[in-house]
């Protein structure tokens, strides 16, 4: 069932390690900084609010300050935790300081806890997310507010999450899909799920389709923090941890064959997120990929 | 560490034995409620891969059982009185007795305890360990004790079924299907020792009740069905072990495991009997979570480990499982059906076996099926026959070479309703590639009917004229036809570019719209007028106007839209569709107006040339249009002139949409074609010329609707975004 697509050149971003329990602010700065200056097509923030995790729209704002190129990816922010005006007027702040530079990924986010800590029903949070989705650009073209997004129809909305609604949105609001991350197969299957949609929804041209991986280079040591890490993570999903720890990328082969695999899925921008918070992992990578 | 396995069925005693194997120091013991000589079920299946599976996690098991096996790779279907076979696939048979015999002997050889005739109502009985396996079947009481932490989902299969033995010789896995007066009969039986084999015998549940077997104790049951397959038993004899007749039941559960209990099998799962997995997926289980409990550390790691390696592959096959059992509960819609097609139809119901891998495993099997499809498709049976999306086909007066139907990639570029011309280009580019069809994007048969302003139309003398240039260049160039896509948007109507997004009113410039009834397509969207009758004569008198254009233009065939949660579709369905008039109310009312429409067209349309209705089949929400509803709006479009129905889904209300993946119309399409024996275009994201040939072979659909990758390549959505700022 995989697709067997070449795209023309799929870009690669890098997660900046805002998501890594005792990273420092200096540490997502400079890791910023160094991104910026290659070979990476953006750099991205996770999204958790019981979580030692930066908040993602504030540090997309700080590394919109220390970077010129990267585009600035939340992969992704929890929608319906948000009011959506004010999620609307952020993202336009983000994008426009960062001059048009900011790929906003929404989901409805698997973690009932961060719901309840933020005293934020929900049980309705699908309703509300396909309502806010429906609303984002309007904000971004209310007369009253601003500051306006510098590209038209405001900075690109992707979807992300793996019920069949989520296709659907991306199909129906959003320009389109981002995939949570696991081994090609499951991308290349999500992928066809979200073209479907979008070919049945009408909408003209293609979805645009990123995905999402995990890395740690290094010796054994640092790839068993990185799996500890993915596991304290994403303890609260059971079963699928150990899924997501089992697709760690620990050996630039599995990263080239990672890359290679989501390339040929069809996927238009991959993002690495790291497992460790420590530079090093930055250059690790940048060798890996050229 | 300590283990308490509850059930000594395959999963319970194969786990138990993997876990000894692994750690002699673990204390495991089974308990099992029956002795250990008790006889239920007759053979087990398990296919090529379970036997490597087996062989690798236990060889001394794997010898035991191999030497036992009846092996055969023939599946014989038989229907209308005569034999299809099919060859290619081994499948391995053996008794269920013989399987535990093997494991109970294993399991005493490496020193797991097994306690029989001890029958467990309370879980406190074996919580003195420190791992709980419950592998006790689909009634377990260790998960019914905590159901609320499993969340088991049971769903009963509205056919009736019985297990039974015989000591008929079976030379291969075998379908045989029946009718009697009572109605239709159809038997899975396959071999599983040399003298005897498995007969399961199903059928609805009102023929079960005509043939009396719901009064019929167990004598009398067993001499009814040997009446019946008196022919395919050549007089031998059925087996009953207190055989009874049931309705099989599907079991799903949220959880596998909750603190040191885990759900082994039957006790987490089942998957109906006619695609043979049972015990299958009991071994798999039982070997995963064994390596799971040796290589993990802690218990919740093993658990989760273990549930995440196979809950795809459960999925899968439950599935599967599942389209199979909806094949067998409505397999009466299928005996029009020739044999080859019947055999085709009911190799591929699953959705796991397409066209190619049933040549590539039977190739004469592969041969006599293009032969048949072209015989049927064309009158002629040629020996080098192609595969059948290579057929031709006749609509009327139009002869198509193949089967296959591209769409333009969505355009609202259009100016005034003229096509820009880059998307005529890109039309024209798909048609030089070689379809039977090429399809337009909806075309709006008035100003007030466009979906966005950029929407193409076919309502004055400059649309037809851009259209007659689209049908010159591609005739000029190929045999390809082109199908004008004729939509009225109704209360979709006055939206923004398709590109920021659907359903967003326009700011500016929007026009009223018009909908069976006054509700608006999205929440914020645009309320639009319920139509009165002068609305109606001015709608249809649109679209006859738009089919005399595209016929003077020289279109091939035209496409009424009568779906989407568009205005023809806005009538269909009850979810909007709210009128008290002669056009609401009941089905009949609902499609009045829209046939009234059809009517209009064919009458104005040339006689010779072909008209597709796109249909929404089924509105996926509960209290719209289902696709038995819309096989009786199909027979009707059919009688007034429709000679192909589009299939399509959802989207009659906003944000209700069927369930997406490769090739998600095709169920909805067999629904259509076979209950309404209505000629069936079907898309749903078919992407290989092996997903199209299993469609058509099958008799799901007769014309294609194919979304070839490289058409997807050629628009690069950020440089389309680069190209607009």
């Amino acid at each position: 069932m995989t697709a067997t697509i070449a795209t023309e050149r799929m870009r690669i971003g890098v997660g900046l390690p805002s998501g890594v329990p005792g990273a420092s602010g200096r540490l997502v700065i400079e890791w910023a900084v160094k991104a910026d200056g290659g070979p990476f097509a953006s750099v991205a923030c996770i999204d958790r609010l019981v979580y030692d995790a930066f908040e993602p729209l504030t540090t997309l704002a700080a590394a919109a300050a220390v970077t010129r190129r990267v585009m600035l990816a939340g992969l992704v922010i929890t929608a319906p935790m948000r009011n959506t005006a004010m999620l609307a007027k952020a993202a336009a702040s983000v994008d426009t300081l960062s001059g048009g530079r900011l790929v906003l990924g929404l989901a409805i986010g698997a973690r009932h806890e961060d719901y309840d800590v933020a005293g934020i029903d929900h049980h309705d949070r699908g309703k509300r997310f396909s309502q806010q989705l429906a609303e984002l650009r309007d904000w971004w073209e209310h007369p009253k507010i601003g500051p306006k997004p510098p590209r038209p129809g405001g900075p690109p909305v992707l979807v992300g999450g793996l019920s069949d609604e989520a296709y659907a949105r991306a199909a129906r609001y959003a320009d389109g899909y981002v995939h949570g991350g696991g081994p090609p197969r499951a991308f290349a299957r999500a992928a066809d799920r979200a073209r479907a949609a979008w070919i049945d929804a009408g909408r003209p041209g293609r979805p645009r389709l990123w995905g999402q991986g995990h890395f740690a280079l290094g010796d054994t040591a640092t790839a068993d923090a990185g799996a500890g890490y993915l596991r304290d993570y994403y303890a609260f999903t059971g079963p699928f941890a150990e899924r997501i720890a089992a697709g760690h990328l620990t050996t630039p082969q599995a990263i080239v064959q990672f890359v290679r695999g989501y390339e040929e899925a069809g996927c238009d921008e991959l993002v690495l997120f790291p497992t460790v918070a420590d530079l090093a992992q930055l250059e690790r990578l940048a060798d890996v990929l050229g | 560490m300590k283990v308490n396995i509850l059930g000594g069925g395959p999963a319970g005693l194969y786990c138990g034995l993997l876990l000894k194997k692994a750690n002699p120091a673990h204390d495991i013991t089974v308990i099992e409620r029956n002795p250990p000589d008790a006889t239920y079920g007759w053979g087990v299946v398990f296919s090529e891969r379970t036997l490597w599976e087996i062989q690798e996690a236990d060889a001394s098991t794997a010898r035991a059982i191999i030497d036992r096996f009846v092996l055969w790779d023939t599946i014989d279907i038989h229907y209308r009185g005569q034999v299809v076979h099919y060859g290619g696939q081994i499948f391995a048979g053996l008794a269920r007795r013989t399987l535990l015999d093997v494991l109970q002997r294993r399991c005493a050889d490496v020193g797991v305890a097994m306690r029989f005739r001890s029958e467990i109502t309370d879980l406190a009985a074996v919580s003195d360990a420190d791992v709980i396996i419950a592998a006790d079947g689909v009634n377990s009481v260790a998960r019914n004790t905590h159901a609320h932490r499993f969340g088991p989902q049971l769903s009963a299969g509205r056919a009736r079924y019985i297990w039974y033995g015989t000591t008929q010789w079976l030379g291969a896995f075998t379908f045989i299907f029946k009718e009697n007066a009572d109605g239709l009969f159809q038997a899975h039986a396959y071999p599983f020792d040399g003298a005897t084999g498995t007969f399961i015998i199903e059928c609805a549940e009102d023929v079960w009740q005509r043939a009396g077997l719901d009064q019929a104790d167990e004598a009398e049951s067993l001499a009814y069905c040997e009446r019946l397959f008196t022919d395919e038993l050549a007089g031998r004899r059925l087996l009953s072990n207190n055989s009874r007749w049931i309705n099989f039941a599907t079991l799903r559960c949220a959880r596998w495991h909750h603190r040191n209990i885990v759900l082994l099998g039957d006790a987490a799962h089942t998957a109906h009997f006619s695609i043979g997995s049972g015990t299958k997926l009991a071994m798999e289980d039982a070997i995963v979570l064994a390596d799971a409990l040796s290589r993990h550390r802690d218990i919740e790691s093993a658990f989760n480990a273990f549930e995440a390696a196979r809950r795809p592959a459960v999925d899968a096959f439950q599935h599967a499982a599942a389209a199979s059992r909806t094949y067998f509960e409505n397999v009466k819609r299928y005996l029009h059906f020739e044999p080859t097609q019947f055999a085709f139809h009911l190799l591929t119901r699953s959705g796991r076996v397409s066209y190619e891998s049933l040549r590539l495993r039977d190739p004469s099997f592969g041969n006599t099926v293009d032969r048949w499809f072209h015989r049927a498709a064309a009158g002629s049976s040629p020996i080098a026959a192609p595969a059948p999306f290579l057929a031709p086909l006749e609509l009327r007066a139009m002869q198509v070479p193949n089967r296959v139907v591209l769409t333009g990639s969505p355009s609202d570029e259009a100016t005034d309703g003229v096509p820009a011309a880059a998307y005529l280009r890109r039309l024209a580019h798909r048609a030089a590639t070689g379809p039977a069809l090429i399809m337009t994007d909806p075309v709006a048969v008035s100003a007030e009917g466009r979906i966005t302003p950029g929407y193409a139309g076919c309502y004055d003398a400059a649309h037809a004229g851009a259209w007659a240039h689209l049908v010159a260049t591609i005739h000029g160039e190929s045999g390809t036809r082109i199908a004008l896509h004729l939509n009225h948007a109704g209360a979709r109507g006055a939206t923004r570019p398709g590109r920021e997004g659907l359903d967003r009113p326009l700011s500016d410039g929007r026009w009223p719209l018009l909908a069976a009834s006054a509700t608006p397509y999205a929440t914020r969207g645009q309320v639009p007028r319920a139509m009165d009758q002068s609305d109606m004569d001015r709608v249809r008198a649109a679209f006859a106007e738009a089919a005399r254009l595209a016929a003077d233009a020289g279109i091939d065939m035209l496409a009424l839209h009568a779906g989407g949660g568009y205005l023809l579709g806005s009538f269909i369905s009850p979810l909007t569709n709210h009128r008290e008039d002669a056009y609401g109310g009941s089905p009949a009312g609902r499609l009045r107006f829209p046939l009234a429409v059809l009517d209009a067209v064919r009458a104005t349309w040339p006689e010779d040339r072909p008209i597709g209705v796109s249909l929404t089949v089924d509105d996926c929400v509960p209290g719209g249009i289902s696709p038995e509803d819309a096989a009786d709006a199909a027979r009707a479009l059919h009688q007034h002139g429709a000679d192909i129905i589009h299939v399509l889904a959802g989207h009659t209300v906003a944000g209700a949409h069927p369930a997406y993946g490769r090739g998600f119309l095709t169920a909805l399409s067999d629904v259509i074609r076979n209950e309404a024996r209505v000629p069936t275009m079907v898309g749903g994201f078919l992407v290989t010329s092996d997903e199209v040939n299993t469609v058509l072979a099958a008799g799901r659909a007769d014309l294609c609707i194919m979304d070839p990758p490289e058409a997807d390549r050629t628009d690069d959505p950020d440089s389309e975004r680069e190209a607009r700022r």
